[in-house]
């Protein structure tokens, strides 16, 4: 395509010449070069950028695009069993459409009167995240699960001064990078063995770890490894007794039908909210809470915008605002708590507007629902020989490890093998849990119906045999 | 009664204020619609055959570990959930909706709606990050490519798109500070970093939960960051400077290089924090005034909506002596396939789950491909020109100064302040903001500390017209003559907006804050489980 003439570009309506020459006409400047004054002529780019030519119009722009992606091939189009943090779920229609509403979607950090949508919509998601958790404190969204696990052992440090997290061994790999980069300089992170036959936080080795230099003793219900750790009272005991705060990282979708953890007695709960009507996006989907008791001490070690509900000078009338905003990195900088800023706002709406939908019993049924699924897929694969399934001798939630040892195969090649008829296999834990040997953590939803789970069955009975 | 609209469009071509209002719903908090059995969405129900296989699954769980009542959540059918969230969105004042110049430093531009319908295609939405690569082939050719472009853009040798928005790249650069010195032996003695009060709070506020101790630089008199004062400071405690450039006063600071060649020569590292980019594209690099890092926030310079505060990403870029360091993993092209490389044994490791926030990352790209290089020098050039217009005309509204660089200009964005007029009124800058959103706008005062008296930040970027630049300054023209003849119409607004003045004391107090609905029924209203 070619045009006469400058490029009058439809993102950026001044570039027409007569409009420009107007503008700096009415400045008193000659030309654009002259407000670029301070910038020296050694660090000025002479020439363009070496970019790929545009695509001007729309339709070429998305043929290029489409292109490339049509050689994505996505978990609907085959049958996924991958979980491991980012899970396949029903998204309904009605969170997409409300996160593609421009006046959410490109919004961003105006006052409560002009965007008081946003403060009432972060509002009731941390409400209906309060009503799940059993906790009166949730925190406008962090970035995800991740950022939630390692601010909330960093909150655990400065609420006790103390230097060290006891966490537990089946934390996954990439999390534990995180947390022990975050935590580099505040705390020292020591897992905590578990028992090789049920995955549990060994108790033993907890009672002789733990001592007056531990801020906190974190683990996950479900796990990472998908068992769910039934010691949270005695951990949660354990730690108060020793004056450590305990820190639990919870899967809000099986909190339909399993206990939150404050009924256990965890202090700060955390975790990611992606389950909750939000696309897996490639990783793109993520967002994290934290909740506590509503106690000033801990109130004012969050690091993240707490938004409260507060009356006008109209009687009735609800307002917004943040809460204790003196302790943010906005207010003091480096003297706040860690830092705040933009993050997953947008995804904390969507959550609220997927637990709306849902409501109590529509919590209780997928909980349940995603474990009769779990339990029947066990129970298929443990049919097959050569498969032990489950790994661990524990109750499970949504995922389950499937150790491949006496199939002679490495879980690769059965993934492989899985791959060209359709399947996505489960997680290869094979370096990232070495001493598990051949296992794979498999993950099912409420997505699955019973013939996928049969047809996952057979495929794997075919490639192991 | 019979008002003359044309009134409120134009008079000899210049635009008039609007009648604006926003919508004002009176909307109940979602419990308060809640109607005891009602269903707003269903799950697949479990089939018989895994029913009859598995029986009463709950079972399997101790008692102990299961909920004993359902969680208290509302119960709402579907168009009732709907209708209440879209009169919320309307309550909200979205970029797509008014004339946002008025939200400085975050760059509120334009978010092209082709880029968001790309975003939402399945082959984007329904991907799992486990896959293996063979089936992600062109998501991995999307993120490969994007880095080729911000490697042109910045000058430097390679990309890491994790950090999930501006101020996690901030701490990922304090991070690889961090590591740097560690692999040199000299963690426990480099432990300071530099900054200046321009740059944005996160470049201290990271560096601090990093572990560094803080050294923060005023400007000179001429609000330049002062060179002098960097001198006095550097030494060998330094670990490296993290500043913003241009600031966020607007002023882009010449001396940039020498700044970057002093902490050099104190052993330390410079990262750049161009959050401020949007009026350099094209202009000048991060590499060419010597720094070791920079970051881009994609939801500001490269158009990608800000979703009322995110999801968006902070891109890092490092020289090929810092690239060992960056997150793991990174997207590699080996001629044939793409693959994501975790052998890379001094990284600092993960900064969030997987790989970034990808849907971002995909509209930026698409944006930068729809405009190409003359695009994008195009996208600066007219940002600084409507910037240095708004400011011109700014000026000339009694009562306004843009302190610091007198009689320059500026690149994207200008601090102002309101400090003549509040002397003479005692009306300030917040409350002409509240004023201002009676009118349909946005407007930002600044971050903490309050240098420049009674600020207020603006940001025109390169999507708005001359008309529309002169509206948002007619609406700060008028509510600055009401301060002068009206002041108590200033002191008390909003009038046209959602809700009226909020009592901010509850907020402060532990006795009074709720941050849920139940605590507030609980503490506030007596109500509901103690």
């Amino acid at each position: 395509m070619t045009r006469d003439g400058p490029m009058i570009h439809p993102y950026i309506p001044n570039s027409v010449p007569a409009i420009k020459e107007q503008m700096l006409q009415e400045i008193g400047v000659n030309d654009i070069e002259e407000f670029y004054e301070d910038i020296p002529t050694e660090l000025r780019l002479t020439g363009l950028m070496n970019l790929p030519p545009p695509f001007l119009s729309e339709i070429e722009l998305r043929r290029h695009v489409e292109g490339l992606l049509a050689r994505n091939r996505t978990a609907d189009e085959v049958l996924s069993f991958l979980g491991a943090g980012c899970y396949q779920h029903q998204v309904p229609a009605v969170c997409d459409e409300i996160n593609q509403r421009g006046e959410f979607l490109t919004a961003y950090a105006g006052e409560p009167y002009d965007d008081h949508g946003r403060f009432q919509a972060l509002f009731e998601y941390t409400s209906m995240m309060g009503e799940l958790l059993n906790m009166d404190v949730v925190n406008v969204p962090t970035y995800d699960g991740f950022q939630a696990a390692a601010t909330s052992l960093r909150m655990a440090s400065r609420l006790t001064g103390r230097p060290e997290a006891l966490v537990c061994g089946t934390i996954g790999r990439d999390k534990l990078s995180k947390i022990r980069d975050y935590c580099q300089r505040a705390m020292e992170i020591r897992l905590v063995p578990y028992d090789p036959k049920t995955g549990l936080m060994d108790l033993k080795s907890l009672r002789a770890m733990i001592s007056d230099r531990t801020a906190a003793v974190y683990f996950e219900n479900p796990s990472y490894l998908g068992f769910v750790e039934s010691q949270g009272d005695e951990i949660a005991a354990l730690a108060h007794e020793h004056g450590a705060v305990c820190v639990v990282s919870v899967d809000p979708i099986s909190l339909g039908v399993i206990a939150p953890p404050a009924d256990y007695g965890a202090d700060i709960v955390c975790g990611d909210i992606q389950p909750l009507g939000i696309h897996m996006q490639y990783g793109g989907g993520h967002g994290g809470f934290i909740a506590t008791r509503d106690e000033e001490r801990y109130v004012m070690e969050y690091p993240s915008r707490l938004f409260g509900i507060a009356p006008t000078r109209v009687p009735g009338e609800y307002g917004f605002g943040d809460v204790a905003y003196e302790r943010t990195s906005f207010a003091q900088r480096e003297k706040g708590k860690e830092w705040v800023g933009t993050a997953a706002a947008l995804w904390g709406i969507t959550a609220g507007v997927y637990l709306a939908l849902m409501g109590p019993q529509g919590m209780v049924e997928i909980g349940e629902g995603i474990m009769a699924r779990t339990y029947y897929a066990m129970a298929r694969l443990a049919e097959i020989q050569g498969v032990r399934v489950p790994l661990f001798h524990a109750p499970h939630f949504q995922e389950f490890v499937v150790n491949l040892d006496q199939t002679g195969k490495t879980v690769a090649e059965i993934n492989r093998a899985l791959l060209a008829r359709g399947i996505f296999g489960g997680k290869d834990l094979s370096r990232e849990f070495p001493e598990l040997g051949q296992s794979a953590l498999y993950c099912v939803s409420e997505v699955h119906q019973q013939r996928d789970l049969d047809r996952l069955a057979e495929a794997l009975e075919e490639v192991v045999r | 009664m019979s008002e003359d609209i044309l009134r409120h469009r134009y008079t000899d071509g210049r635009p008039n204020l609007r009648r604006f209002h926003q919508a004002r719903w009176d909307e109940p908090i979602i419990f308060e619609l809640s109607r005891e059995g009602q269903r707003g969405i269903l799950v697949p129900e479990v089939e018989p055959g895994i029913r009859e296989r598995v029986g009463d699954v709950l079972g399997v769980l101790p008692e102990k570990m299961r909920r004993k009542k359902p969680p208290a959540l509302p119960e709402l059918a579907q168009p009732q959930v709907l209708r209440h969230y879209v009169r919320l969105s309307q309550e909200n004042l979205g970029t797509d909706l008014n004339i946002d110049v008025g939200q400085g430093t975050c760059t509120m531009k334009y978010s092209p709606k082709i880029n968001d319908q790309l975003a939402r295609s399945p082959k984007v939405t329904e991907l799992h990050p486990l896959q293996p690569e063979e089936t992600v082939q062109g998501i991995l050719e999307v993120m490969y490519r994007f880095e080729q472009i911000l490697k042109e853009i910045s000058g430097m040798d390679r990309f890491s798109l994790q950090p999930g928005a501006g101020s996690a790249a901030i701490y990922t650069n304090a991070s690889i500070i961090r590591a740097y010195h560690r692999m040199r032996g000299e963690q426990d003695q480099r432990d300071e970093i530099i900054t200046t009060i321009f740059s944005h709070p996160s470049n201290a506020a990271c560096a601090r939960t990093a572990g560094f101790k803080i050294i923060t630089l005023y400007p000179d008199e001429d609000g330049y960051p002062d060179l002098e004062a960097l001198k006095a400071v550097v030494s060998e405690r330094t670990a490296g400077l993290m500043i913003t450039n241009p600031e966020d006063t607007g002023i882009y600071n010449p001396r940039i290089a020498e700044f970057v060649r002093v902490v050099h020569d104190a052993g330390g590292l410079c990262a750049y924090d161009q959050a401020n980019a949007n009026g350099i594209l094209g202009i000048t690099r991060a590499r060419d005034a010597g720094f070791d890092l920079c970051h881009f926030n994609l939801h500001k310079t490269f158009s990608t909506p800000h979703g009322c505060g995110g999801p968006g990403a902070g891109v890092v870029g490092a020289t090929e002596e810092l690239v060992r360091f960056l997150p793991v993993p990174l997207v590699e092209f080996d001629g044939q396939r793409y693959y994501l490389d975790y052998d890379r044994p001094d990284s600092i490791g993960k900064i969030r789950p997987f790989y970034g926030n990808v849907s971002v990352i995909l509209k930026a790209y698409a944006w930068v491909m729809s405009l190409g290089a003359e695009g994008l020098r195009q996208v600066a050039e007219i940002a600084v020109l409507n910037n240095n217009y708004l400011l011109h005309k700014m000026l000339e509204i009694p009562g306004v100064s843009a302190p610091y660089a007198r009689g320059k200009h500026r690149i994207e964005q200008v601090r102002y302040s309101w400090q003549g007029l509040t002397e003479e009124t005692g009306v300030h800058s917040e409350q002409i903001g509240l004023r201002a959103a009676d009118f349909g706008v946005h407007y930002w005062t600044s971050h903490h500390p309050w240098i420049v008296p009674e600020p207020c930040t603006l940001e025109p970027t390169e999507s708005y017209t001359k008309d529309e630049l002169d509206e948002y300054v007619a609406i700060l023209a008028h509510v600055a003559e009401e301060a002068r003849t009206d002041p108590e119409k200033v002191r008390t607004a909003p009038h046209n907006s959602t809700i009226h003045t909020i009592d901010h004391a509850p907020l402060d107090d532990p006795s009074r804050w709720a941050m849920t609905w139940r605590a507030y029924r609980r503490k506030v209203e007596g109500k509901g489980e103690a």
